[in-house]
């Protein structure tokens, strides 16, 4: 059972709420059968942009294109996407099979094809024996594969998932990602998934958009994102970085450079910086030695405090002018390290680092 | 406790104690009740209207606290104007006040009159459907405060997602909004019901002694005809019948709270 998958271009999309603009300008094209996800803290408008793509706010300037045609001012009701809520929004009066048999209901479907179907997905979201119970009836993880089941059963071209491991213990929440991505898998159908937590993104998805005060920062493969941040936002967002801000920056022969706390300290080329900049690097690409790199980049710095991690040992650093660093080590290799006393050298090779603006 | 024991114990016992000792000792006024075709074409009547007043005012209700609870602002505004303001003011004036509407000499008599539509005054109080229309007025904010908390209770997504499965505003209505506010509907029809039961007031002044009522008729027996036995024996019966209903209320108030309610 495959849906046909279809693609959703927004243009320009834009909504305000009075004086308070929610959405400015958002261009994004949604791959029929992709598992995209909508990341940002909250406020930053991907609810609500996820709320204009089903349908349920229109937009206040901007264009919908589903596979072409125009659905800017279709209404929900006739898009008829595949939703999961915050919550779930299950109906408290009904069964686990009468919620799940609801969408076919509305399609005038008979009897007999409603029966099969509805067997057919709570065999394949795992609910079999829970047909009759009520939502109040089950636990989270079982109420959540219902909201799956209900917003599937009538194969919809497209499923929009609103923050829908929110409510789940972190145990939990990892075998429902699972579950989701076998589903979109299995299902073939577009996914648009909204969340806060960026492992969750990161592990889920084929494309992530990032979202922060409304405007739409920055779209592609986790990698990408993760590891060629376009802004100080994006790569602060995605987990923890280190942030050195550099003087004088310039091109180079092997990319470009800028001065650190007197020393030159390169990365691969990135020509729309010059001036003051920062160079970022994530704490797992660093690494402590106690001799200077022969060749690379490298700057000095005492430590502060370590944390055990189980695999991995954090450690906390502060450079001579002040400017904190943290490092992820293997567990044995900080063991290692760690025995030379506070003062260290913090290295990384040349591809790991990435300058971006000083603001951003 | 000791003031509800003094206000409301005291007296009933009272009433409940003359019931059987007027005029003498015995089950005599009950049987009375049971046999005498006047009461109990009173009882009956008394059911006759409170049931078509519930139905209409419970009905009504429905509909001003569904645009009350989800209306624009300005819907609400004006709904909470014309629904609790009204609520503050005396039953005697709300059932005179139809009077001014409604009688031969009333505002609306004397309008169709001016505007040539009919030559003699129409008889629109001093019958039943003036009772019924008097007592639905009193009686509807009290099926709006029930009615509104279970409307709020209900989660706005619930009814998104029935919007995104491709529902339409009836069958959402039908099958999600309503069933889930039936607690709600069925404790705003007890609550009317036990109250229209005891009306006095209302029907007495819109009813001209035409369509009289069990509560009037207590009146009449204790007050007109010195007939006090008896008046107690119906005050007895009425109070068993709405003390009956009040536990089938607290039940459904209880199922309601639990969510089983379907």
């Amino acid at each position: 059972m495959t849906t046909k998958a279809v693609g959703i271009q927004a243009i320009g999309i834009g909504k305000s709420f009075g004086h308070f603009t929610a959405l400015r300008d958002i261009t994004l094209d949604v791959a029929p059968g992709e598992f995209l996800t909508l990341l940002g803290p909250s406020g930053s408008g991907k609810t609500t942009f996820l709320m204009v793509l089903a349908g349920f706010q229109a937009a206040s300037t901007g264009r919908l294109l589903s596979d072409g045609v125009d659905i800017t001012h279709s209404r929900a009701e006739d898009r008829s996407y595949g939703m999961v809520f915050q919550g779930y929004a299950l109906f408290p009066h009904k069964t686990v099979a009468q919620n799940i048999a609801f969408p076919l209901q509305v399609r005038g479907m008979g009897r007999e094809e409603i029966a099969r179907r509805v067997d057919a997905i709570i065999a394949r979201v795992g609910l079999v024996g829970h047909e009759k119970k009520r939502p109040a009836m089950l636990s989270g993880g079982q109420q959540q594969r219902v909201a799956l089941a209900r917003a599937l059963v009538f194969e919809p071209p497209v499923l929009l998932l609103d923050e829908p491991f929110s409510a789940l213990d972190k145990h939990l929440r990892g075998r429902m990602q699972e579950e989701v991505a076998r589903l979109h898998g299995e299902f073939g159908t577009t996914f648009v998934f909204v969340t806060h937590d960026q492992s969750e993104a990161l592990s889920l998805s084929s494309r992530i958009a990032i979202f922060n005060h409304g405007r739409l920062l920055q779209v592609g493969a986790p990698r990408d994102i993760y590891e060629r941040p376009q802004s100080r936002f994006v790569a602060e967002f995605l987990g923890e970085i280190n942030l050195l801000p550099v003087d004088e920056v310039g091109q180079c022969s092997l990319g470009t450079s800028g001065l650190f706390e007197g020393a030159r300290l390169r990365a691969p080329r990135h020509e729309q910086v010059s001036g003051s900049a920062v160079l970022a690097v994530r704490p797992e690409h660093m690494s402590v030695s106690a001799e200077p790199p022969a060749d690379g980049n490298g700057v000095a710095a005492r430590l502060a405090s370590t944390t055990y991690l189980g695999a991995a040992m954090r450690l906390a650093l502060a450079t001579r002018s002040g400017t904190q660093l943290t490092v992820t080590l293997p567990s044995e290799a900080a063991g290692r390290v760690l025995n030379h006393g506070p003062d260290f050298w913090v290295t990384w090779s040349f591809e790991n680092g990435f300058l971006l603006p000083e603001q951003s | 406790m000791l003031f509800l024991a003094c206000a409301y114990a005291l007296p009933f016992f009272g009433v409940a104690l003359w019931s059987v000792t007027l005029p003498e000792i015995g089950t005599g006024q009950y049987q009375r009740l049971v046999g005498d075709p006047l009461v109990l074409s009173v009882f009956l009547r008394t059911f006759r209207i409170c049931l078509i007043v519930t139905a209409i005012a419970v009905a009504a209700a429905y509909a001003i606290t569904y645009v009350w609870v989800r209306g624009s602002r300005l819907q609400r505004r004006i709904i909470e104007i014309c629904i609790f303001v009204p609520f503050w003011i005396s039953l005697l004036t709300r059932a005179f006040g139809w009077l001014a509407l409604l009688s031969n000499r009333g505002l609306f008599n004397s309008w169709m009159q001016a505007l040539g539509l009919i030559d003699s005054p129409l008889m629109l109080v001093r019958n039943e459907p003036s009772v019924i229309a008097g007592m639905v007025h009193v009686l509807i904010p009290f099926a709006v405060l029930p009615l509104a908390s279970a409307m709020r209770a209900v989660d706005e997504r619930v009814l998104l997602a029935a919007r995104g499965m491709g529902a339409s505003r009836l069958r959402i209505f039908w099958s999600v909004f309503l069933p889930l506010t039936l607690p709600g509907v069925i404790g705003a029809t007890l609550i009317v019901f036990v109250f229209s039961l005891g009306f006095f007031v209302t029907p007495a002044i819109l009813g001209g002694g035409r369509s009289v009522m069990v509560a009037e008729l207590v009146y009449l027996r204790m007050f007109q005809s010195p007939d006090w036995g008896l008046g107690a024996a119906i005050s007895v019966a009425l109070v068993l019948i709405v003390a009956g209903l009040m536990a089938l209320l607290s039940r459904f108030a209880g199922l309601a709270l639990t969510g089983g309610g379907k």
